[in-house]
């Protein structure tokens, strides 16, 4: 994977959004930004209500999700451009659905909802409808999904990459600051993880860094480009974000985003959490 | 427009002495800019969050008690920092002109 491959910027979207074999999907967490105004076509995905399952804490399995992209209508060889608001945190963890899945063609809208409003692009609130598909989703590549046993066998043997804001790895906080202070039942990070806070591969306006800037950012903090990574969060969206940056953009090898991030981790009988602004030992 | 008060955002229902609010309304010139995106950086730079403007250029941040910089990106304008202190039990005012 590269940046050319997996992002496409607002001007191909201008070109291209009426092609045939373009579907523009809005991936939001709050949906009420779709319905006041998206990108002329653009259908939408509700992060919690269509792609997280309504029982049991799991996302949409593969059964489930050829369900909701066949109902609105996306089929498997379409290219696929997602973007969404905050900074396409959302737009990422769909991306990493739709590769998880298997879908062959998918790319995210470089700076998302964002950048374009900052261009003073069009937006609409037109009702989009697409005519049903029969779209089949591929059994899920776990080579890019991390779950808590191999994240425990990890520690101190491949990066782990928190991407956490310092208040929130450190254990200050549980939550990020503006957001409610719930879940976990404790605070703190996976020992020996490095602290690199999603905000720093993006620019301002929501776009992602050069990949020399990324590079440096990622090594400067000891990720050893050498090693597996995985990527953790607090419920596995800003880290997808992440895990897009060194697996699509910078093209790594073997990066996982391991979703039940501290949610999970950090509600977990007996496993060794660090405090602190220092990664802590293994 | 939601809580679109005189003097800023209507704070029913906000427990204000269990919050560090800071608020206010993006304008250029007299008229509010909806649609900018307000940035709430820490002390050190690092982002914390970030609220896009209401239709009537209001913005509001649940914060916590420090000294933050509120980072404005608004169509056809420059960035706008501006500085300003949160504490519990009080509102934190910004006017921001783009």
């Amino acid at each position: 994977m590269s940046r050319e491959s997996a992002l496409v910027s607002a001007d191909w979207v201008e070109e291209h959004k009426n092609d045939d074999g373009v579907v523009l999907i809005e991936v939001d967490e709050d949906v009420s930004a779709y319905d006041a105004g998206h990108i002329a076509g653009a259908i939408k995905l509700d992060w919690k209500d269509d792609l997280q399952d309504a029982v049991r804490r799991d996302f949409v399995n593969q059964e489930q999700f050829s369900a909701l992209l066949s109902e609105r209508g996306v089929k498997n060889d379409d290219t696929v451009v997602l973007y969404g608001g905050n900074n396409n945190w959302f737009a990422s963890y769909a991306y990493w659905y739709f590769k998880l899945y298997g879908h062959s063609d998918v790319r995210l809208l470089d700076g998302g909802r964002k950048r374009w409003e900052l261009d003073s692009r069009e937006l609409t609130d037109e009702v989009v409808k697409r005519d049903a598909t029969e779209y089949a989703a591929k059994a899920p590549n776990l080579d890019i999904r991390a779950f808590r046993d191999e994240v425990g066998e990890a520690i101190g043997v491949k990066n782990l990459v928190d991407v956490r804001s310092p208040d929130e790895y450190a254990g200050r906080l549980l939550a990020p600051a503006h957001l409610p202070q719930e879940q976990a039942q404790r605070a703190g990070h996976i020992p020996t993880a490095a602290n690199i806070p999603w905000s720093k591969a993006a620019n301002d306006d929501g776009t992602f860094r050069s990949d020399d800037e990324l590079k440096t950012l990622y090594a400067d903090a000891g990720v050893d480009f050498g090693k597996d990574t995985i990527a953790y969060c607090r419920i596995g969206e800003r880290s997808a974000h992440t895990w897009f940056v060194l697996h699509e953009i910078l093209g790594q090898e073997n990066v996982k985003n391991y979703d039940g991030s501290w949610t999970e981790w950090g509600s977990l009988v007996g496993v060794p959490v660090a405090l602190g602004d220092e990664p802590g030992k293994a | 427009m939601c809580g679109a008060t005189k003097g800023g955002l209507d704070l029913k229902g906000v427990d204000v002495d269990k919050e560090a609010v800071i608020q206010g309304q993006v304008l250029r010139g007299d008229e509010p800019v909806g649609g900018a995106y307000v940035r709430l950086l820490d002390s050190t730079g690092e982002f914390t969050a970030e609220v896009p403007t209401s239709a009537t250029g209001h913005f509001r941040f649940f914060a916590a008690p420090g000294s933050w910089t509120l980072r404005t990106l608004a169509p056809k304008a420059d960035p706008v920092d501006r500085q300003v202190v949160a504490q519990y039990g009080e509102v934190a005012e910004v006017a921001v002109t783009v």
